[in-house]
């Protein structure tokens, strides 16, 4: 009978086995106490692994859009109709977008006043989104090569899908809004009152931090306040879904499912996650 | 017995296959997939991996390499790093200590063990992460993942043993 060799039977491999434990409980602890402690190793990593997920992704999203036309060409005749409707109520949109941009730019000379700052969009294909079950972030095959720079608000075309958490040379990784850790100043549009959007894993993040006399309806419209200069004031986040016992929930814009292209908002101010030092030359 | 350079080499890389095999499972998991409706979670091909060459070939699947794998998919799925290393060295440790329990039973054994094996995985996953975010997490994510990993396991043992036939065993 052959002798099966079992391994952890030696004393050094038990020592090794519970000192490698060890290890990974010590890197849980000190990534807690200083997330920044380990970005520099994450980000050389991603650099290393983007493009091999951009090459792969690449014929998945084919293979994807191939099956996407195949169910647009069943559901033409319905598809047709929707978006004449929709074009339709768009060009009403535009004239009144049309109308207020003058009465705008009449207002602005009338008040002389100063120009917002110039916003820059990158685009970026996302190249991995689907990872642990209790993590929402997203990878994307651009990084400071490219312009992203931390903190910068990641958008899709409904509204604001999350922030930009670590950069790499030609990676990045994008926190979603739905995140444990996410936090986004946010206001309601129409009252704007503000308040912080902070995600916890599911599908519907909660307002946090509203003061205790203000009121805030369903259906609402959040978007971004722009405090904290992190993000572009006014970006589309979601609407009101609950006011209840568990707090305001909020049902965001953009989808997380099906995501391909993602753009990154170039404000051209540094946010507060930006560290001291990195702020001089811009 | 003498063996030439090439022989050697083509000896360390069938030796490095189960770990190779490991690390690609990581990059694939968290290829996008474009499916509506499909959840957003991979199941776990690594652990289905580690358990795997933890139970017919734990000499290709050193622990320093289990550790590392752990901390390499941390990074990939942009988590806190360390869960799952040590989810993986736990893992790993159990079954590769246990391994004469499945050694020559059936795939049915083995495919039981993995359940098992799994749950335990999810189960310390969810904790670490709702200890590191100072908050209970929803589970219903993790059991969405442990389940689709149970059922994606016989396949992923198929492509697991058309590998093993490539390796062969140790001169001693």
């Amino acid at each position: 009978m052959m002798r099966i060799a079992v391994p952890l039977r030696s004393f050094a491999q038990r020592f090794a086995f519970v000192l490698l434990l060890a290890c990974a409980v010590a890197i849980m602890l000190v990534g807690k106490a200083d997330p920044l402690t380990f970005e520099r190793a994450r980000t050389e990593v991603t650099d290393l692994v983007t493009p091999l997920l951009d090459a792969i992704a690449q014929p998945v999203a084919t293979g994807a859009r191939v099956i996407d036309e195949a169910e647009q060409l069943l559901a033409l005749r319905e598809e047709n109709a929707r978006l004449r409707e929709e074009n339709a109520r768009l060009k009403q949109w535009q004239s009144a977008a049309l109308n207020l941009q003058s009465e705008n730019e009449q207002l602005r000379e009338l008040l002389s006043y100063q120009p917002k700052d110039a916003v820059r969009y990158i685009t970026a294909r996302v190249v991995g989104d689907r990872g642990g079950a209790f993590v929402r972030s997203i990878l994307i095959n651009e990084g400071s090569d490219g312009g992203v720079k931390k903190g910068q608000a990641a958008l899709v075309s409904d509204g604001l899908l999350g922030r930009v958490a670590s950069v790499g040379e030609n990676s990045a990784r994008v926190l979603l809004i739905t995140d444990l850790n996410s936090r986004i100043p946010v206001m309601v549009q129409e009252t704007r009152i503000r308040a912080v959007l902070a995600g916890d894993n599911s599908q519907t993040p909660r307002l946090v931090f509203l003061s205790a006399n203000a009121t805030v309806k369903k259906g609402q419209r959040i978007v971004t306040s722009g405090h904290g200069d992190a993000f572009p004031p006014g970006l589309p986040v979601g609407e009101i879904t609950e006011v209840g016992e568990s707090g305001v929930r909020v049902r965001a814009f953009a989808s997380e499912d099906r995501l391909r292209f993602i753009r990154l908002v170039d404000f051209g101010r540094d946010g507060i996650l930006t560290p001291p030092s990195a702020g001089v030359s811009e | 017995m003498q063996m030439t350079f090439l022989q050697r080499l083509d000896l360390y890389l069938r030796f490095s296959l189960p770990v190779a095999l490991t690390i690609l499972l990581a990059v694939l998991g968290v290829v996008p997939l474009h499916a509506p409706g499909f959840a957003p979670v991979a199941p776990m091909l690594v652990l289905a991996s580690l358990y795997y060459w933890a139970i017919y070939r734990p000499q290709m699947m050193p622990l320093i390499l289990v550790f590392l794998v752990g901390l390499f998919h941390d990074i990939l799925i942009g988590g806190p790093l360390g869960v799952n290393a040590l989810a993986y060295l736990a893992a790993y440790g159990l079954v590769a200590g246990q391994r004469r329990v499945f050694l020559g039973k059936s795939f049915g054994v083995v495919w039981w063990g993995f359940m098992l094996v799994a749950a335990a995985v999810e189960a310390l996953r969810w904790i670490l992460m709702s200890a590191l975010g100072g908050t209970v997490l929803d589970p219903l994510p993790g059991f969405f993942t442990y389940v689709s990993s149970v059922a994606v396991y016989p396949l992923l043992s198929l492509l697991f043993s058309s590998v093993h036939k490539l390796i062969p065993m140790p001169e001693h």
